[in-house]
């Protein structure tokens, strides 16, 4: 547990290398649980919604605050491709951070228990997880292997065992699931109550739907493709931020030799959206999935493609031919994906993100 | 989601008697394994008579049972921990589980006996999701979902055919590893059963699993013997080697693997430093078929459990022949093993 009184304890891991991101239209009251953990980090707020408004933030936390007229000051004309009144707004804090790592968590999140009962320090799991190899290539049944008490099982191929740099730790959550509206209107009572003990690796090919409510990731490694796509205002989708977020990510990180985790740690969702609206959101997306998800299980990134960037640009390029026809909705979303990475590339100028090709 | 009701007449379990002295290990599962037919393998090369309490529905079967149904001569063997594979061959069920014998059953976190058996077929009853990962595991678990964003037309999923359960206290680690790690003891209960992805790769451990035996049985090969094969789990391949087919098989046919739950408790027996000379010939082995088994992409044509093996036997001899003659040996292991499941399956 992060200890923020000076007995000689070891300071919190990656203090100064890790900007925590919070999207926001209410106020930050849920920092307060928070605090014993991230008291030590830098936040990054991105106020959503309506810039005339002040977000209170309690005190004693080291932070800055963007709201739309700082990121359209920040990135002109190319503000265009930030979400506006949708929470997608995040990936503008995943650029302008200076950092090495991203926490991000959902202000509706608060700190779980274990089954024993005591408080579950979150950042520190995703610490873990990123500071330790992904095993994407072999399956190891005894899931993450470099987890104290586990290891690779009997038929796990020694020359596999090293792993690969891990790029995304993906949380989950207790209490309020990740389900879609459909599934939140049949089951609108259902509470996720089991604490599955176990961090893995995602398989390389195999495609999962990243949730952004409590997620961690290595910006050098893989920042450039973290951008959370057109929602929210003047579009016709909504909730599919994180999720086109999380198949553009995976299909690069397979291409570049990374990984992606998901499992532990679980955060407490405490609020539970109203299915209808959600249902208006994501309705079109419902549909949509069909084309995109084939999309990206086909798509394939040319060797010449060595940096996120290159991929994520060769990416956009797929998008525009393959799924403009599904809706003129991609077309757009092709020329935004473009534009972030020429406002990251801007605001990022050291260099371009390379994870091992 | 939905309660499975299991037909006792549906299961067999096998056993394969490594050890002479069943009692023990007999009881300790009499709770769960009582109500239904067990097939008990002896392995041939155990001397002296197997000591099976009473009290359940047991057929035996001995080295003479084994030679009268596939001949004197046969380069399948089932010998050692394969001799379960004659349990499989001859079972006439639709579900076959299968525990080592010196495993007892596990508890929970809640202190509760579990029903390995009852977990194996419902894993088995239950549709798994190959093409698609869902971030809150098994979806057809209670109190679990499709999470938001897996596709609509995915969330049906496949037969799941085969379910790999995991082990409390003794891992199936390798013996390199247990050597390193001696005081090392499996005690995290993962409450999760996940279906392992469409062409992800896993080592397939024999230790603790169930499958369908009328989808795949046939694809379940004992195949791939080590020259100092051993009785120890630390001293044999044949299982992983197996794994990596019936992965590839069920990839091929559109079916489920699910890995996880249930646990079974693995008591200890055995040197790992003493099994370490054995075991190097198997991980050695292993290495070599890795990339083999990435690659390996069945024809269209073949459509069963048989055809796909057959079809495989081929391919292991034309491409890992030339590299060890071990595996020439499997292959034709492996296409001899098709004939006496179709011989078998039919008398």
């Amino acid at each position: 547990m992060a200890d923020t009184s000076s007995h000689g304890s070891p300071p919190p891991p990656l203090k100064d290398e890790l900007d925590i991101v919070i999207p926001t239209i209410r106020n930050l009251d849920f920092l307060e649980m928070w605090r014993p953990f991230f008291q030590p980090y830098h936040l990054i707020i991105v106020q959503d919604g309506d810039p005339t408004k002040t977000i209170k933030v309690p005190p004693g936390f080291d932070y800055d605050l963007y709201n739309r007229n700082d990121i359209n000051k920040l990135l002109g004309p190319r503000a265009s491709c930030i979400s506006f009144k949708d929470s997608a707004c995040r990936c503008f804090g995943y650029m302008v951070s200076k950092k090495k790592y991203i926490y991000t968590i959902d202000d509706d999140c608060f700190v779980a228990n274990d089954p024993s009962g005591l408080p579950i320090n979150a950042l520190e799991q995703h610490i873990k997880n990123l500071l330790c190899p992904s095993t994407p290539y072999f399956f190891n049944t005894l899931y993450d292997p470099f987890r104290e008490g586990a290891d690779y099982v009997r038929g796990y191929p020694f020359s596999l065992r090293e792993g690969v740099p891990t790029a995304v730790s993906h949380g989950l959550w207790l209490n309020i699931p990740d389900y879609d509206a459909p599934t939140q209107l049949v089951k609108p009572l259902e509470r996720n109550t089991r604490y599955v003990d176990a961090v893995l690796t995602i398989p390389k090919g195999t495609l999962f739907p990243m949730c952004g409510m409590n997620l961690a990731f290595d910006r050098d490694l893989i920042g450039p493709a973290m951008y959370f796509g057109l929602m929210g205002e003047g579009q016709p989708i909504g909730r599919y931020d994180d999720m086109w977020a999380g198949w553009c990510c995976k299909v690069i990180t397979d291409h570049l030799g990374l990984g992606i985790k998901t499992g532990l740690p679980y955060i407490y969702h405490s609020k539970a959206s109203n299915p209808f609206v959600n249902l208006r959101k994501e309705y079109k997306g419902i549909f949509w999935q069909e084309d995109i998800i084939p999309f990206f299980q086909n798509v394939v990134l040319p060797k010449e493609c060595t940096t996120v960037q290159k991929c994520y640009i060769e990416l956009s390029k797929q998008v525009k031919e393959k799924l403009s026809k599904v809706d003129p909705y991609f077309d757009k979303l092709a020329d935004a994906m473009v534009t972030w990475i020429e406002a990251w590339d801007e605001l990022n100028p050291s260099g371009a993100s390379k994870g091992k090709a | 989601m939905s309660q499975v009701v299991i037909n006792d007449s549906e299961v067999d379990i096998v056993i394969g008697a490594l050890h002479s002295d069943l009692t023990s290990f007999m009881n300790e599962w009499k709770p769960i394994f009582s109500r239904f037919h067990l097939i008990i393998i002896k392995d041939p090369d155990l001397k002296g008579d197997l000591q099976i309490p009473g009290g359940f529905k047991a057929d035996v079967y001995t080295k003479s049972d084994i030679e009268r149904v596939i001949g004197s001569s046969s380069s399948v063997r089932f010998s050692g921990y394969a001799c379960r594979y004659f349990g499989f061959l001859i079972s006439k069920k639709k579900y076959v589980v299968c525990i080592d014998d010196d495993c007892v059953p596990a508890k929970d976190n809640s202190g509760n006996l579990v029903d390995a058996v009852a977990q194996h077929v419902l894993n088995l009853q239950t549709p798994a999701t190959p093409f698609f990962f869902n971030t809150l595991y098994d979806p057809f678990r209670k109190g679990a979902d499709f999470v938001r964003g897996y596709p609509f037309s995915l969330r049906s999923g496949v037969d799941c055919v085969l379910s790999c359960g995991l082990w409390l206290n003794l891992a199936d680690l390798d013996a390199p590893t247990q050597a390193l790690k001696p005081g090392q003891r499996n005690l995290r209960y993962v409450d999760a059963v996940l279906t392992v992805p469409a062409r992800a790769m896993m080592p397939v451990s024999g230790i603790n699993i169930a499958f369908n035996r009328e989808a795949v049985g046939p694809a379940l090969v004992p195949a791939l013997r080590l020259a100092g094969e051993g009785k120890l789990r630390w001293e044999t391949v044949e299982d992983i080697w197996c794994g990596m087919c019936v992965k590839v098989i069920c990839d091929h046919l559109g079916f489920g693997v699910k890995s996880g739950l249930p646990y079974v408790w693995r008591t200890e027996r055995g040197d790992a430093i003493e099994s370490l000379k054995k075991e190097w010939e198997g991980v050695k082995l292993m290495e070599d078929v890795v990339p083999f088994f990435q690659s390996l992409r069945l024809p269209q044509s073949a459509t069963t459990a048989e055809g796909c093996v057959v079809e495989m036997a081929k391919i292991v001899k034309e491409q890992l022949g030339k590299i060890d003659p071990m595996f020439s040996q499997a292959a034709e292991s492996m296409e001899e093993w098709v004939k006496l499941w179709k011989s078998v399956g039919s008398g």
